[in-house]
Formats: structure tokens, sequence, C-alpha cells
């Protein structure tokens, strides 16, 4: 599978520096989810891609090669600013860029019509982008991206402002772009999206990429907890070596083992919690990634005098 | 600088036989198509363009019927019969001074009276001995006092002849084929009515087509801006793809709108003879005006879109382009305040030269009829060797400013390097 690779990118603004080596790859098939707070450097990494900015340094790589102007007309792009013309109809927009990235008219029209249907805006192919509430805006923008059938999807924010519905749509249709072999790579503020929906997902802070891997990979921490639903108080825990309380509220409490504890110490607090009484639940608790989201921004920023 | 190397676009390409490789050319053709099926199909245009179209048919049918080079009405002249002989004398008198007569004959003062308080005729001659003797209703005109006086005079010299014994009438023949013999050292190349005419329309309509076109380009290009619809278009064409085909397809637009009003003067004038015993050469009038609209829409059109791209937003276009706007009003109140009058006012000369003002100026002087072919070749030629310049300046600003969200992008901004990939 080809990989998309975004290598070591700077990128000032004036004295802003936007990206400080901004580093990671997205394979063929997988989607990768981009997550971090605003002004992190998402939308800029994602406009270096598409060659509608440039970079002060670093590369951006397909398939070990860099991308070049015919290579990003493959690529799908939903822009974080939305944008079509707005007196022009659903269907007549979507043709013209469809064309725009190459495809021939009749092909541009099949596609049209594909996409528009599979969005749920066939209705509204004859309408004026101006008259369409904004969830459909939203999907025709969607469609725009899709529309001349992309190798690569780069997708700044495309859950925003979706009703339910409509975030299942795009979940679905963005699952079904990885299955088919292309890399997906979306930023979200969504978290419990980017969860479920990402096979990778990387969180960026102040223009560096702070924390990469699949979602196991990152709840895989030093520290295991668990959550034990059972005797009241958190007294019968204290005997277990290598554990400690966290938590405790009523029969709730939540446990951890620190460090490369052995392995059966899960084994061990069960037996001690029974032996103090009923417990009626017993899960491995793992942090979500709201959690490691806010640990990693949490952490200092490491402060660069600027050049 | 647009083509890739042949490896590079194989893996690029999908393998579907649908997705080609776009070039230059046929980004542009897109960009401009879309501009024309937009644009003609938007109810500015279409209204715009019968407006004009209207305006240039009624104003014909109006020359037509209401003046031009058709001959002024006849005077209408009643002659009391027994004063009758002096019709013959009266036409040739009007014909000399320029003024039609119809003579007619009635009984009495009385009946000419009666049709001088009706209007139905404008003098009565009531005796010609002694002296000649006229009833008006309210006073003679300039014409009539020359027509009348000169017929006095000549009626007293025909008595005179007569008393002398002379034959009036072979004198008379003899006096009215006498005329000077002028050699004009500087002839003046007067301009004749249809040429002013001509002259004004040509200013007045290149002047608004320049204009509504100037217009739709600085709309287009901060609607793609404020839309930002840009950041999708730039993903897949080069900014002055864009750009170039933007100003070709608004560029076409405004010569269809031409072609049609143009075309409209041009039947309309030779259907209805507007133009017999005028000077002016309309084909080559319309077809200069056609290609000064195509040389200066594309200058002011360069410049209008690189400057539009300093802004977001549509309120601050007027500003932003209001120094180029410029350099279409001035020689625009030049032209047509000065050159229907004075076509060789030295103002004029050296408008129709300067790039820019000479896309209004000397299409005015070739309608005016003042402008030898050198002088329009040579102005065309100067316009034209600064376009790649301009193209180079205008690509580059629209280039530097096109993604600058925000405040007005100062100019020194725009120029300084950028991408150029």
């Amino acid at each position: 599978m080809p990989t998309l690779d975004i290598d070591r990118l700077d990128k000032s603004y004036g004295e802003v520096r936007a990206l400080r080596g901004m580093t990671f790859s997205v394979a063929g098939g997988e989607i990768f989810g981009f997550v971090g707070s605003n002004g992190a450097g998402k939308s800029t990494t994602m406009r270096i891609a598409l060659g509608v900015l440039a970079a002060d340094a670093g590369v951006v790589r397909w398939d070990g090669r860099e991308l070049d102007h015919a290579m990003r007309r493959r690529i799908g792009y939903m822009p974080e600013e939305r944008g079509l013309y707005p007196r022009m109809t659903v269907a007549d927009q979507l043709v013209y860029l469809a064309r725009l990235h190459g495809l021939t008219p009749a092909a541009a029209r099949r596609s049209m019509e594909r996409w528009t249907e599979v969005l749920g805006i066939a209705p509204r192919r004859d309408d004026e982008v101006l008259k369409l509430s904004l969830g459909n805006q939203q999907r025709a923008q969607l469609a725009a991206a899709l529309v001349h059938e992309p190798e690569i999807l780069v997708l700044d924010e495309p859950f925003s402002g979706l009703d339910p519905v409509a975030v299942d749509v795009m979940s679905g249709v963005l699952s079904e772009q990885a299955a088919a072999g292309v890399p997906v790579l979306f930023s979200s503020h969504q978290l419990e999206l980017v969860e479920r929906l990402c096979d990778r997902v990387g969180i960026v802070q102040a223009g560096t990429m702070v924390a990469v891997g699949s979602i196991e990979e990152l709840r895989t921490t030093d520290e295991r907890r668990w959550l034990v639903d059972g005797p009241a108080g958190a007294s019968w825990a204290a005997a277990v070596p290598d554990v400690r309380v966290v938590s405790a509220q009523g029969t709730r409490t939540v446990v951890e083992a620190a460090g490369p504890g052995p392995d059966d110490v899960d084994q061990r607090v069960l037996a001690a919690a029974l032996a103090a009484g009923p417990v009626r639940e017993f899960t491995r608790q793992q942090p979500t990634l709201v959690e490691l989201y806010r640990d990693v921004v949490a952490a200092p920023v490491p402060q660069e005098v600027s050049a | 600088m647009t083509t890739t190397p042949p490896g590079s676009s194989v893996t690029a390409v999908a393998p579907g036989a649908d997705v080609g490789t776009l070039g230059s050319g046929a980004a542009i053709r897109l960009v401009a198509g879309r501009e024309l099926s937009t644009r003609l199909r938007s109810k500015a245009f279409v209204w715009t363009t019968v407006a004009l179209v209207a305006g240039v048919v009624l104003g014909g049918l109006a020359i037509h019927f209401f003046g031009g080079n058709r001959a002024a009405p006849a005077s209408q002249v009643a002659i009391v019969s027994s004063a009758g002989d002096v019709a013959d004398p009266l036409v040739a008198t009007g014909k000399a001074v320029g003024v039609t007569i119809e003579p007619r004959t009635v009984a009495d003062r009385a009946a000419g009276e009666a049709l001088l308080r009706s209007d139905a005729v404008d003098a009565v001659i009531v005796s010609t001995s002694p002296d000649l003797e006229v009833v008006v209703k309210q006073s003679l005109d300039d014409h009539g006092q020359a027509v009348l006086g000169a017929l006095a005079q000549q009626l007293a010299l025909r008595s005179a002849i007569t008393d002398l014994g002379g034959d009036p009438a072979a004198v008379a023949a003899q006096v009215s084929s006498a005329a000077p013999v002028a050699t004009a050292l500087e002839p003046a190349k007067k301009q004749d009515a249809g040429q002013i005419v001509a002259g004004y329309i040509t200013g007045i309509l290149l002047f608004l087509t320049l204009m509504t076109a100037g217009q739709l380009v600085a709309q287009g290009v901060v609607e793609e801006k404020s839309s930002r619809v840009v950041e999708l278009l730039l993903a897949t064409v080069r900014p002055w793809q864009l750009m170039a085909g933007k100003v070709a397809g608004i560029g076409l637009v405004g010569l269809i709108q031409m072609v049609c009003v143009v075309g409209a003067g041009v039947v309309m004038s030779l259907s209805l003879g507007l133009l017999d015993g005028s000077a002016l050469d309309v084909g080559a009038t319309a077809v200069w005006a056609l290609v000064w609209f195509v040389v200066g829409f594309t200058m002011f059109a360069l410049v209008i879109a690189g400057l539009s791209a300093l802004v977001s937003r549509q309120e601050d276009v007027g500003s932003v382009i209001a120094p180029i706007m410029g350099l279409l009003v001035i020689p625009y109140i030049v032209g047509i305040s000065i050159a229907p009058w004075d076509p060789t006012n030295p103002l004029v000369v050296w408008l129709s030269f300067v790039p820019f003002c000479s896309a209004l100026v000397m299409p005015m002087r070739i309608a005016l009829g003042s402008a030898e072919t050198w002088e329009a070749l040579v102005a065309l030629a100067i316009s034209v060797a600064l376009i790649p310049a301009l193209v180079w300046l205008a690509g580059r600003v629209y280039s530097g400013a096109v993604l600058h969200q925000g405040g007005r992008l100062p100019l020194r901004e725009a120029l300084r390097p950028h991408r150029t990939d």
C-alpha cells in the first residue's frame, strides 16, 4: 500500500511558528484522525499537503515521491473554510469541479449523480448552493471532495455542523473509501467519533506531533486501572501489594497498579475484593481519547526561542 | 512549467479510463466556460444587452423619423393669384439659401390669411409691386428673412432691368450661375452628423462595456475569495490559470454583448439609410471598435483581476479598483467632450496613443474619420506590446494575494516572492 508521508514540515507566519517539524504518515486504506486544539497546526499541515500553502521546509510524499501538481489533483480536499459558488447549482458545481480534476464530461456527470445519491442530496441537485440548509451544504462540500474519485482524502473537520444522521452517512463514506485503499486524513474536535472511526490518531500541539499511534497503542500506559463495584469503602484494597487506590465512591472503587507489576495483579485485586464482600462489576479501565488528549495537551509545551 | 514528467503522472493518475491529466489550455477553457455559461444565463447580462440593443434601435428610428440627414420640412408659402409669377423666383431663391419652399396659389389676401391663421402656411405673399408685401402670423424667422430679403432685391433688380429695356430672365440665369472660385490652403476635414453620432456611440458603448466587464471581473475574483471556493479551485488549478480563464470568459461575454450592440447599430444604419451622404465608414468603425474592446478589455481586466485579489469582501472592491477605473473615466470624458468638435485637439490625439486611454479615444477618432490608418495601427501596437508585461504583473499579484483572507493586502506583500509550484 502506498503511504502519504508528511515529513518534517516547518511553517512560520511572520513571528508565529505554526509548524515545527510536523511528521507522520497515513497508509493507504487507513483512517487517520488528526486532533489538537485550535491553532495547533492541523489546517496548516493539510493546506501544505494540498499545495495551497508553501512550507518553509519539509516535504509531503505519496508512494515515496514528492507530491507534485498532477498528483495533488488526485486528492479529495475539504477545506476548513467551506466554500462553493453560492449561485451555482449543486449539479453544475460538482460536474465543474470533477472536470477541473480531469474527469471527462460524461464521467463527471456520472460521478456527480452517484455522490449526490450516496450523500442524500440528489433531490437538491438543481438548487443553488445558497438555498441549501447548512447540513446539506456540508454534504455538498463532501461531495465536492469525492466527486473526482480521489486517491487520497484530506478533510478538515468534515463532521463539524452535521446532524447525527449525517455523521453516520459521513462515517460510512469514510470507512468505504478506506476499505477501497484510500488513505483518509481528517481532523476533528469530536474525539469520541475519532476514537470510534480511526485506525490511528495523531495528537498535535503547537505545530508538532506529540502522540501518534492506534487508539490501543495510545491507551497502553504503564498504569493499569480497574473499576471494582463491590465492598463499600476502599480498605480491602490496601492489603494488595503494588496497588494504590485512585478513587472510592460508595461501592465503586478505582485501583491502579503502578509500573510493570506482576501479570496476575488483577487476580489479586479481585481476590482481595471478593474476600471483603460480593463483587458486582470488575472492569479494566482504559483511558479514553479525551483523557489521553487532556493528558497530552496539559503537558508543558516545549518553548523555543524563536529564530 | 506545467508539464509533468511522464513517469510521475503514471502512478498519480488512477487506472480508470475517465481520469486524464488536465493541461493548462484545458484548465483555462474550463474556467472560461464556467464564466461564460454563468454570465450568459444571468438576468443582468440579458437585460443589459437587451437595453443596449433597444437603445441603438430606438435611437436609429428616432434619427430616421425626426431628423438627422433628412431635409428640413418644406416651408409653405401662399401666393395671392395676382402675384403668381413670383413663385419660380421664390423657389429658386429658397434653394440658394438652403430652404425648400412649396408655393401654393390662393385667390385673395383673405384666403391666404385664413390659411396663415390655421398654420397651414408660413407666409402669404400678397403683392410684388411696387414692393414685396408679405403677411406672416407673428414674425419672419431667419430663413424667411433671408429668402424674402433676397427675393425683394431680385424683384427690384428685375423691374430695374425691365425699365432699362433688358431681359430679366437672361440676367437672372447669368447671375445664378455666377459663383466664387475659392481655394482652401488648409482644407478642414469637417465631421458630418453621421460621423459625430458614430463617435459618440463608439465612446459611450466602449465605456459602458469596458466598465461593466471590468466590474464583472472584480466581482468574480472577490466572489471566489469571499465564498472561499478559491481554496478548492487552487487545489487543482494554478492561480494564473484561474485568472486567465476568468478574464477570457468574461471578455468573451463582453465581446458577445459588443457584437450584439454594434451589429444592431450597423444593421439599423444601413437598412434605414441613416448614413446616406455621410463620410462615415461604418464597417471600419465597427471592426475597430470591436478590436479596441478586445485589447482594452484585456488590459483593464488583467489589472482589475490583480487588484481585486488584494481584498476579500465585495465592499472593498470599489476602493481597490478606483485608480484603474479613473483610467477609464478620464479618457472617456475627454473623448466625449472634445473629440467630436475638435478631433485634432492635441490632448485628444495624444491620449489616443497612451495605453489604456487609447482603447477609448482611438476608436472615437476612427469613427470621426480623423485618424489615419497608421495612427490606429501604432496605437494598437503600443497597447498590445504592453499586454505580456501586464499578464506577468497581474498573474504575480493575483497568485500572491488570492489566498490571503482578511483585510486589504498591501500590493508590496502580494508582490513578494511566493510559491512557484
